[in-house]
């Protein structure tokens, strides 16, 4: 156990996507030298793959727009167990923080009168997606890049060197974080390119390593999608909420096989795609649930009038949020009305002209084209379910997004909970990344000014430990392969924890997780350690197994149906337990434990938002009597 | 519906290394990426190679197939004939760290060069107004996803090591063009595109913009009118007249 490659950092930000990378500007703008560590190289982080847009409520393109729509819409869409505060923090920033994208280089489309256009998305009242045709999320990406490359140039007009004071480390994968006491001292990863291990030392730790899409086997989500931070966090002593809701996106390609999962935008339908079954019914129009009733088209015609006239028509039943479209389209095919290959049809040929759609959708129909053969302009896509985003995250404090029981931990984006309740929209991912990866850079900033040199320190012991644990699949024998366990691992989480979901299915997936945890512990590796993707996924899978068992032993729990957790034996919304988080942690011998947690309840100004009628479908009868007989800031208009 | 494919990847190092040979089932379908995958997981684990979204979307997965430079997620297997052997090899102008993975940090140096965006002083965030035929332009060079086959395949640095350090490539040319085009930018870069970025040494041959995957016209879009603006600045006769004056012949700061 020699000596490791040393850094010291004020913060250190672990994963480069939208949130680490606006982590890390902000942290750097407020002085902290800051390092900012990614699995991928810079740039290629998940989030290029977010198509439709940002939401903000910027109103320039329906001026009735504004935070408190926004913050409506969001606890809609999570069905009333969001963390208010966030999804308050949320709507209020999110027009700031777009704008000040635009300040450093990103070039949205444009409304007629020069600024930024906004597109409709399911669940959202107004259009409030900032968007560049269906590439946002490059968009976004690239721009917090460059805006990293200019303050680097900044630092080397100062110091003479680039890197002076924030440096980005590339294919570097962390596998601990260390402690000093109960605070956060650094974290211990390898070098992906030549298997050396790596020190970093840090007072604040940010974590914003997105989800956990590679334990399912349909997903969206790229290789690095599992689960680190939500891990890493787990096992400094962080707690993780509302780990059951897993969503869904409802359209991912279902043809040919090796494309199965590939997300197709939610823009296809904001841009006036629909959704039809194999005997060409709009089905979508049977599957308005009552809470949604009032703000939907009952007929084609309605909704057909609403892409031109959207004051006086009520928006398309394809655009309720994703939870819905997907339980619709699931149950569709189960029905026996499915596509060819075991999706739903989802129809912009016949809605729009070829030229528009290559212009609006144009990664689509490049996508389709090249991986399908499938031309968007002339024939419908088939489309199914596929696993997108996790609501669940590491437990976090609303404002500053501080890890609870971690301090000099903090969380921002999809690692994050709290923000999107049960289910999030469309289009508010990209603005969370921004938001509250600003505010846990502002936070980590804060954190280490307020120690005044009073720093954690590593102790070799753990260094010693971490280095042990990375090098153990090195070891000789026939055990299993990881790329063996870890297919197992997405056949067992689509089957038995996927859309649909009951009791007896779950407790089974327990047992074999419980299983491929020991063979997992026991996977066995070829080769060397320079840039080895055996051991890389040996690595992983100790992540993505921890994860999914606190997926599922919350969902489990959980004895209600409600955004992206639906359990056929629990059809229905209880809103008895919509007062309760489920927050899982570890305990001392390392076995995940499921606790309730009371939801934190949201002020009279926020509920006065929401008509009573409203409230009622979500809140309880105690909760209901509490409030005021017409509460105070008017209804919805 | 399925059949067995003949695979000839390049495995080695820096140090060397050669094609090794692996017969691997082919399914309908499948895209290149998925047989490197299928090898990964049955026959040579440790066998190292990029990638991400697997959906063109974040270019990571850049070889070359069959001596052409592509990314492997966006190439189908029905382009080959079943009987045809699949050469995959790594980037040609990068230097090799393992198997397909090549050290590709020269371009992130080259990204430094470039003076970043700087909007006009006193605009602030929310104020920006531009109309969307004038940011088409650069919109166009923005759909970049770095997947560096440009950079691959250019002559002038593809077997020509000792031009690096003064070619920033036909990546960084569309950035140039990009930030010279946009409509709110303040900086003057046309200077530096010749004796910094190297400009001068592109001589047109368009091998960037036939490998690029989201089909950019590198040459005709950014290139030739870049090398245009270069030209008019530099041989402006009222321009040339202000220099000797001792005024500045154009409105933007020089960097």
């Amino acid at each position: 156990m020699g000596e490791h490659e040393r850094h010291v950092y004020d913060v250190v930000v672990i994963g480069a996507g939208g949130a680490g990378l606006r982590a890390a500007i902000e942290a750097r703008q407020r002085g902290m030298r800051t390092a900012v560590i990614c699995k991928s190289l810079f740039g290629k982080a998940h989030t290029v793959m977010a198509e439709g847009g940002i939401a903000a409520a910027m109103a320039n393109v329906n001026s009735h727009d504004d935070w408190q729509v926004h913050f409506r819409d969001t606890m809609r869409g999570g069905k009333f167990l969001n963390s208010w505060r966030m999804a308050q923090l949320h709507a209020q920033e999110a027009p700031q923080r777009v704008w000040e994208l635009e300040a450093w280089g990103a070039l949205f489309d444009r409304t007629p009168d020069g600024r930024i256009s906004q597109r409709n998305f399911g669940g959202h009242e107004y259009p409030r997606l900032a968007h560049v045709g269906d590439r946002t999320g490059l968009e976004l990406i690239r721009t917090l890049q460059q805006r990293i490359v200019a303050l680097q140039q900044e630092d080397f007009r100062q110091h003479g060197d680039y890197e002076a004071r924030l440096r980005v480390f590339a294919e570097c994968t962390i596998t601990e974080l260390l402690k000093d006491g109960p605070r956060v001292a650094g974290a211990f990863g390898y070098w992906r390119e030549s298997g050396r291990f790596v020190v970093f030392e840090a007072p604040a730790v940010i974590l914003a390593t997105g989800g956990i899409g590679k334990s399912y086997k349909v997903t969206s989500n790229s290789w690095e999608y599992t689960g680190d931070g939500h891990a890493l966090a787990l096992l400094a002593g962080g707690s993780l909420v509302n780990m059951e809701f897993v969503q869904f996106h409802p359209t991912g390609m279902v043809w040919p096989p090796s494309v199965k999962g590939i997300l197709v935008t939610e823009s296809v339908r904001g841009d006036g795609g629909v959704l039809r079954n194999s005997e060409g019914k709009r089905f979508m129009f049977d599957y308005v649930p009552d809470v949604f009733r009032a703000k939907y088209a009952e007929t084609e015609e309605e909704a057909d009038r609403w892409y031109a006239d959207p004051d006086s028509n009520r928006r398309p039943p394809e655009l309720l949020p994703r939870d819905e479209v997907a339980r619709a389209i699931n149950s569709e095919v189960k029905e026996g009305r499915g596509s060819p290959h075991g999706g739903v049809l989802l129809d912009v040929s016949s809605r729009l002209p070829a030229d528009v759609i290559r212009r609006k959708l144009p990664s689509m129909y490049h996508q389709f084209k090249e991986l399908a053969d499938v031309d968007i302009t002339a024939e419908p896509m088939e489309v199914g379910p596929t696993c997108h985003y996790v609501m669940g995250g590491v437990e976090v404090d609303p404002d500053t997004e501080g890890a609870v029981g971690v301090p000099g931990l903090f969380a921002a984006g999809e690692v994050a909970g709290g923000m999107h309740g049960s289910n999030r929209l469309g289009g508010n991912s990209l603005s969370d990344l921004l938001v509250f990866g600003r505010r846990a850079g502002l936070a980590a900033a804060a954190w280490v000014e307020s120690l005044a040199g009073d720093s954690p320190a590593v102790a070799a012991d753990d260094v010693t430990a971490a280095e042990r644990t990375a090098l153990a699949p090195f070891r000789d024998g026939t055990a299993d392969n990881p790329y063996a366990v870890h297919q197992e691992l997405q056949q067992t989480m689509n089957d038995l924890v996927g859309i649909i979901r009951r009791a007896g299915e779950m407790e089974e997936a327990l047992d074999r997780l419980e299983r491929l945890r020991k063979r997992a512990a026991e996977v066995a590796v070829e080769g060397h350690r320079q840039f080895n993707p055996g051991w890389h996924l040996a690595l992983d899978l100790r992540n993505m197994l921890l994860v999914s068992e606190c997926v599922a032993r919350a969902a489990l729990q959980r004895e209600e149906s409600r955004g992206g957790h639906t359990r056929e034996d629990f059809p229905k919304a209880s809103a008895q337990w919509r007062r309760w988080n489920l927050v899982c942690r570890l305990d001392a011998t390392g076995q995940v434990s499921v606790d309730r947690k009371p939801l934190a309840s949201m002020p009279p100004e926020l509920l006065g938002l929401f008509e009573r009628k409203e409230l009622a479908s979500y809140l309880a009868e105690d909760e209901l009597a509490g409030l005021p007989e017409q509460p105070t800031g008017g209804g919805p208009r | 519906m399925t059949y067995s494919a003949h695979f000839r990847i390049w495995r080695g190092s820096a140090a060397g290394g050669s094609l090794q040979d692996f017969d691997v089932d082919v399914s309908e379908g499948e895209v290149v990426l998925d047989i490197v995958h299928r090898i990964q997981a049955t026959q040579a684990p440790d066998l190292a190679v990029r990638w991400n979204c697997k959906a063109g979307k974040c270019g990571s997965c850049s070889a070359e197939v069959n001596g052409r430079p592509r990314l492997m997620c966006m190439t189908r297997m029905s382009v080959f004939t079943e009987d045809e052997a699949v050469t995959v090899t790594p980037l040609r102008a990068f230097p090799v760290l393992r198997d397909l993975v090549t050290d590709v940090s020269f371009n992130y140096t080259k990204a430094r060069e470039v003076p970043s965006f700087a909007p006009p002083e006193g605009l602030a965030p929310g104020e920006f107004r531009m109309q969307q035929v004038d940011v088409d332009r650069s919109q166009e060079f923005r759909k970049c996803i770095e997947c560096f086959l440009c950079q691959n395949v250019c002559h002038v640095i593809r077997d020509h090591e000792d031009n690096k350090p003064a070619f920033a490539g036909p990546r960084f040319f569309a950035r140039l063009a990009e930030l010279e085009m946009h409509p709110l930018d303040t900086v003057d870069r046309r200077k530096r595109s010749q004796e910094q970025h190297g400009i001068g040494m592109c001589n047109i041959t368009k091998c960037c913009s036939e490998v690029c995957p989201e089909g950019i016209k590198i040459t005709d879009n950014a290139i030739i009118p870049m090398k245009e603006r270069v030209a008019d600045r530099k041989y402006d006769p009222v321009r040339w007249l202000g220099a000797r004056i001792g005024r500045r012949g154009d409105g933007g700061a020089e960097v």
